[in-house]
């Protein structure tokens, strides 16, 4: 098996491929490419994001060809793919974050800043805080409800149908902070920093 | 309910840990990989690497350090000390740095701040506040405590958050290893001026402190060194007094 986490040249990605490399040990071949055909040829996707949601829109695009190969993935051919941080924001129809930018259209629903009532919250929303579990997301298995998650975002992702929310997390109100519909996943909160708890998420994945 | 952070830092100089009072007289305080990977398996929420005599000396150790113990360590690694420019930040981050905390570059160039949050995120870019106190005010300083620069630290923080900042260091030059506390004043000056995450450091000597800078100063998160790599206290006694105070903490 293996899985390649997408390397679109936006943001750090080392601590991402440091988590995957220490879960997937010798057992699974971790890829970090932009490569379309080994995007094509993977099991399984990773697609991270950190910076706004449009310098992470434009780098997708800038790559040509990219975000169609995504698509086939996770659209057409319905093969897992993980979402981190702003990777979760854009699947979304459309982001706030600078200027309106169109997102990837995944997932219907917009990414919008958290509202932190006039001050009363300190944004951006960092450190540890708990998840409460919606549904029986496949990358929960074995994931206590109220498991302490880190993160990091000042932009919350608002989709549509309430159905495809696995988790919340409360801040100032209550935050989607993670998405599963079908086969595409999101996490707003970085497994890859949340020690443990967040391996175990990346181990759920990589054994989906 | 978002927990309040505790990070333990380490003070590294040429690779290895060290803690300065009043930033001379240091004392080696081990390897910095084993100490960190200790302290998250710990529960340190967070981990601080402070290069601290990097401004004037060669400061390429620190990459290693830090390659290594991102491989390590799965909680947030925070990486200062002689970070001039966007290319430094850029190196951190790719050896496994989550984020940067920049002190002297950004007091003389605040385009720094600016420059990176846009390229990196505000998420990685920590802008660290070394202060001392004059009379009613608070002056800033540079070069790890050494250079005067005359600037007031609650003006300057404020402009920091319109940068870009992400997170203030607020560090007090005047309690820094004294042990007596933070300058629970500057904190909660700082804190309820900006919107942006205070952490609190310089001065803990008991887990009192910690619940001070808290409750008081009104830091998201508290930093020391001594008091844990002495083995005065462990992360989880720490965690544990401050849930004992009714401090929300991950435990």
């Amino acid at each position: 098996m293996n899985v390649t986490i997408v390397d679109y040249k936006s943001g750090n990605i080392s601590s991402v491929i440091n988590s995957f490399k220490e879960v997937a040990k010798d057992k699974v071949k971790i890829e970090v490419t932009a490569d379309f055909k080994k995007i094509k040829s993977s099991d399984k996707v990773v697609l991270p994001g950190q910076g706004s949601f449009k310098s992470c829109i434009n780098a997708l695009n800038t790559i040509n060809g990219l975000v169609e190969t995504l698509n086939d993935f996770a659209i057409n051919n319905k093969k897992p793919l993980l979402g981190i941080c702003v990777g979760l924001q854009m699947f979304a129809d459309i982001g706030y974050e600078e200027t309106e930018t169109k997102g990837l259209g995944w997932i219907p629903g917009k990414v919008t800043k958290i509202d932190n009532q006039n001050g009363k919250y300190k944004l951006p929303h960092i450190g540890w805080n708990e998840i409460n579990i919606m549904k029986d997301s496949k990358i929960f298995k074995d994931i206590k409800d109220k498991s302490h998650m880190y993160f990091v975002h000042s932009y919350e992702f608002i989709p549509n149908d309430k159905n495809t929310i696995s988790a919340t997390t409360n801040y100032s109100s209550s935050h989607v902070c993670a998405i599963e519909m079908e086969n595409i996943f999101g996490t707003q909160f970085h497994p890859e920093k949340s020690d443990k708890v967040g391996l175990k998420i990346i181990n759920n994945f990589i054994n989906l | 309910m978002l927990k309040n952070r505790i990070i333990p830092c380490l003070d590294v100089k040429n690779g290895r840990v060290v803690k300065g009072i009043n930033f001379v007289d240091l004392k080696d305080a081990g390897d910095p990989v084993e100490q960190a990977k200790i302290y998250s398996d710990g529960g340190a929420d967070e981990i601080c690497f402070l290069d601290i005599t990097a401004s004037n000396e060669n400061r390429d150790t620190i990459y290693e350090v830090v390659e290594k113990t991102s491989k390590k360590c799965f909680v947030p690694l925070t990486v200062g000390g002689g970070i001039r420019s966007i290319e430094d930040i850029n190196k951190l981050l790719n050896c496994g740095a989550d984020k940067v905390s920049i002190n002297t570059a950004a007091v003389q160039n605040s385009k720094v701040v600016a420059d990176s949050s846009k390229k990196f995120g505000s998420q990685c870019i920590v802008v660290a506040i070394d202060a001392k106190q004059y009379g009613k005010k608070w002056e800033i300083f540079t070069h790890g405590g050494r250079n005067s620069t005359g600037i007031d630290a609650i003006e300057y923080a404020k402009k920091m958050e319109e940068c870009g900042a992400g997170e203030l260091l607020v560090t007090s030059m005047d309690r820094d290893g004294t042990q007596v506390g933070y300058d629970i004043k500057l904190m909660s000056k700082i804190s309820s001026m900006v919107n942006i995450p205070v952490i609190a450091s310089g001065g803990v000597g008991n887990l009192n402190h910690l619940l001070e800078g808290i409750k008081l100063g009104g830091a998201s998160a508290v930093l020391a060194a001594s008091i844990f790599h002495y083995g005065k206290h462990s992360i989880k006694e720490a965690k544990e007094y401050l849930d004992s105070k009714g401090i929300p903490v991950r435990i």
